[in-house]
């Protein structure tokens, strides 16, 4: 506790910490959710400062921020494939189209000498949640373009059709320079409230929220960051809940699970399949400019089919397609599998070595092998995955 | 009463009229205006003539490999009934294996003006059965298991993209990330077709293998009993297995073609290009916008799609950046999806 950051950090970790016990709780009055919810929180959050080796807790502090932010990118597949039944595997477009946009929303034209190492189409330098929501707006727009001429195709066909979107997306993203910099990173992208860690602090704040933050130092930014991404996955969270409940998501499964008879509903099964496909793509969108703004310097690299689309894909699957929690579960599980399976693999180096010298540095690959059959195993043997999708009773209406 | 015949007369005009839209020949039409546009554009842009017809030629040549790969997605459609989003690293598995059996096998001098000895036939032959098997074999412990549990063709199509990034990844593993050339910095003897149109002797060897392996599938496929049980499997795979056709035995046989012609179109199109473990991802896309285009399932549509699709990937170079190029194919797929959704020798609804 001698630790200056101890109460600034604790605080910070309470924040995610409270937001997945209100989520997990069940079956009290909402005043003593929240109660309970809060002294948990706190509690846990303290026990983990004192307890870890700072090593492991900021270990764990990006393990988590990571993983919410792919639970957010799970959560926007779950409505399209989970809750809907549509093939995409072109995520990597909209979560590349997210990350350029609040990219080029939030940073500032380079001038002078700096615009020769930096082509931008254009940079309004806004706030990083005009950035957010640019992004989901963005992807949104590009899933309504895609959707129009494929999404009356068949399953087979819009899986192909996606597969294409997320290549030309990434391709002109590599080859344009005027757009994003391509194939260069596009960099500098501001961290919302990193003033917080940094001596001057924030001067659109209250003194004394500065003052309880001023020990932190820029190295401590994902703890701060970690509450912001909770606050945006818990914020959609709760709403596709309320959506999927309400009369509009038992029509997105009723087109899931049989499409002629929720036509003959009277049901514009056409305007549903788009209105799915839109609202994944904002929040894969979302999810985009969350990871872009964490990770600071962009490229198309980063939004490769694997690490794009794959990883989200065994994320849903594992967790359980249909169900919010099971995205959010089945992506902090995949995070930690993908990230302990380079430690494990790094564990492994001398016995790799020893089968070949050229093994170790392919190790990569090993992981990417591990995925692949973790994907294999959930299709054929738990293709409901941890937690099925639960009966969902709509809300009552009145 | 009067009125109900001028009702009926109406709506059969206008289905009438919007079957005349998405015709067959309103689909070759819209590749027709294409043909016309880029041939517009290209005198606008002041590209010669000549280099489009030689991209043609080009695209052309590329189309050989590209048949290879369409057709075995196709058969494995109209067989199984299931999109195979593998198929693209069966064809990288291929194309490696070719590596390690030419890295056996003595190497002879360049034959008959080739870039290449006796040695890549042999691999060639050698490597169609051996991809064949491993089709099969991933088969079994994949889709044979969702195919008994009766799973809907889109979980098919989920363990298929389990399976082609864990092909992928096992090549990575075994060869590493960088690409490769059969012959490094070998002879690339070069041909005059026409005045002024020079291709590369060993892309007129890929056209010629590619045209002797399909003219063998179309042998098996009409003179064989094996071809005439999987036609009646593609055609209605529960009337195929009441009528006695042993479907274990045609599905064998299906994975053994496909995987063989993915493996032959693999290393044909790595000896053209390079090999690299990502090449059948990115393949993935011309040869669904190719197989597509013909209608899936469809071996003779598929054919025509492959060398479509080559021709337009090789002739967009000359406007737009050749990265481009898989990209072009799809444009064009989704075009001729707008017009015609069920593909060039699809049933007309």
């Amino acid at each position: 506790m001698s630790d200056p950051t101890f109460f600034a950090r604790s605080a910070l970790l309470a924040v995610p910490l409270y937001l997945l016990l209100v989520v997990v709780l069940r079956g009290t009055s909402a005043i003593l959710k929240h109660a309970i919810a809060v002294v948990a929180a706190l509690a846990l959050a303290v026990a983990l400062v004192l307890m870890l080796p700072p090593g492991s807790l900021s270990y764990f502090t990006t393990f988590l921020l990571m993983g919410s932010v792919y639970a957010v990118l799970t959560l926007g597949l779950n409505v399209q494939w989970g809750y809907t039944g549509l093939f995409n595997i072109g995520i990597a477009a909209f979560f590349a189209i997210g990350a350029f946009t609040s990219a080029l929303v939030t940073t500032v034209e380079p001038t002078g000498s700096m615009a020769a190492f930096t082509q931008q189409l254009f940079g309004l330098g806004a706030p990083f949640w005009v950035g957010l929501l640019a992004a989901g707006l963005a992807s949104g727009l590009l899933a309504l373009i895609v959707g129009g001429p494929t999404l009356r195709l068949r399953g087979d066909y819009l899986a192909i059709a996606t597969i294409g979107i997320g290549e030309l997306v990434r391709l002109v993203f590599q080859n344009e320079r005027w757009l994003a910099n391509g194939p260069q990173p596009l960099r500098g992208l501001p961290q919302p409230l990193s003033c917080l860690a940094s001596s001057e602090g924030c001067s659109y704040l209250p003194g004394f929220v500065n003052a309880f933050f001023e020990p932190l130092s820029p190295r401590e930014y994902p703890y701060i960051y970690v509450a912001i991404v909770a606050i945006v996955l818990f914020l959609v969270y709760v709403g596709l809940e309320r959506a999927i409940r309400s009369p509009w998501g038992r029509v997105l499964r009723a087109v899931r699970e049989d499409e002629d008879s929720a036509a003959m509903s009277g049901k514009n099964v056409a305007a549903f399949r788009m209105q799915a496909f839109v609202v994944g793509a904002v929040i894969m969108g979302i999810g985009g400019s969350l990871y872009a703004h964490y990770v600071v310097a962009i490229d198309y690299g980063h939004f490769d089919p694997l690490y794009g689309t794959f990883l989200i894909w065994v994320m849903l699957m594992l967790g359980g397609s249909g169900n919010n929690r099971g995205a959010v579960l089945g992506a902090l599980l995949v995070w930690a599998i993908w990230t302990g399976a380079s430690f494990a693999i790094d564990a492994l180096r001398p016995t790799l070595a020893s089968i070949s010298p050229e093994l170790p540095q392919r190790g990569p690959y090993v992981r990417f092998l591990l995925i692949s059959l973790l994907m294999l195993f959930i299709v054929l043997y738990r293709p409901r995955g941890v937690l099925p999708e639960e009966k969902v009773v709509s809300l009552a209406r009145d | 009463m009067t009125e109900a015949p001028t009702i009926s007369r109406g709506r059969a005009f206008r289905r009438a009229a919007s079957h005349a839209l998405s015709s067959r020949w309103s689909l070759l039409a819209l590749l027709g205006l294409l043909a016309v546009l880029v041939i517009v554009f290209g005198a606008l842009e002041g590209i010669p003539a000549s280099r489009l017809l030689g991209l043609t030629v080009r695209g052309i040549l590329l189309g050989g490999a590209l048949a290879l790969g369409a057709l075995g997605i196709t058969l494995v459609f109209g067989v199984l009934k299931m999109a195979n989003f593998a198929h693209g690293d069966y064809m990288t598995t291929g194309a490696y294996l070719g590596l390690v059996v030419m890295a056996l096998i003595p190497a002879s001098a360049p034959v008959l003006g080739l870039g290449f000895g006796y040695e890549f036939v042999i691999a060639l032959l050698i490597v169609m059965p051996l991809t064949g098997l491993v089709a099969y074999g991933l088969d079994r412990v994949t889709f044979r298991r969702l195919r008994k549990r009766r799973a809907a063709p889109i979980m098919m199509a989920m363990a298929a993209l389990g399976l082609a990034f864990g092909v992928r990844s096992i090549i990575y593993m075994v060869f590493g990330a960088d690409f490769t050339f059969y012959y490094q910095g070998g002879p690339r003897p070069i041909v005059e077709l026409l005045p002024g149109l020079r291709v590369r002797t060993d892309q007129l060897f890929i056209l010629a293998a590619a045209v002797v392996l399909i003219f063998l599938v179309y042998l098996l496929l009409e003179r064989t009993k094996i071809g005439k049980a999987m036609r009646a499997m593609a055609d209605n795979s529960d009337l195929a297995r009441i009528s006695g056709i042993a479907t274990e035995r045609v599905v064998f046989w299906t994975w053994l073609i496909s995987g063989g012609l993915a493996g032959a179109g693999g290393m044909l199109y790595a000896l053209d290009v390079q090999l690299r473990p990502e090449m059948g991802w990115w393949l993935l896309l011309p040869l669904f916008a190719a197989v597509i285009l013909g209608s899936i399932g469809n071996v003779y549509g598929a054919l025509f799609g492959a060398f479509t699709m080559g021709i337009v990937w090789q002739v967009s170079s000359a406007f737009v950046n050749p990265a481009y190029g898989p990209a072009a194919a799809f444009v064009v797929m989704i075009l001729a999806l707008l017009v015609r959704p069920q593909g060039l020798m699809g049933r007309d609804k």
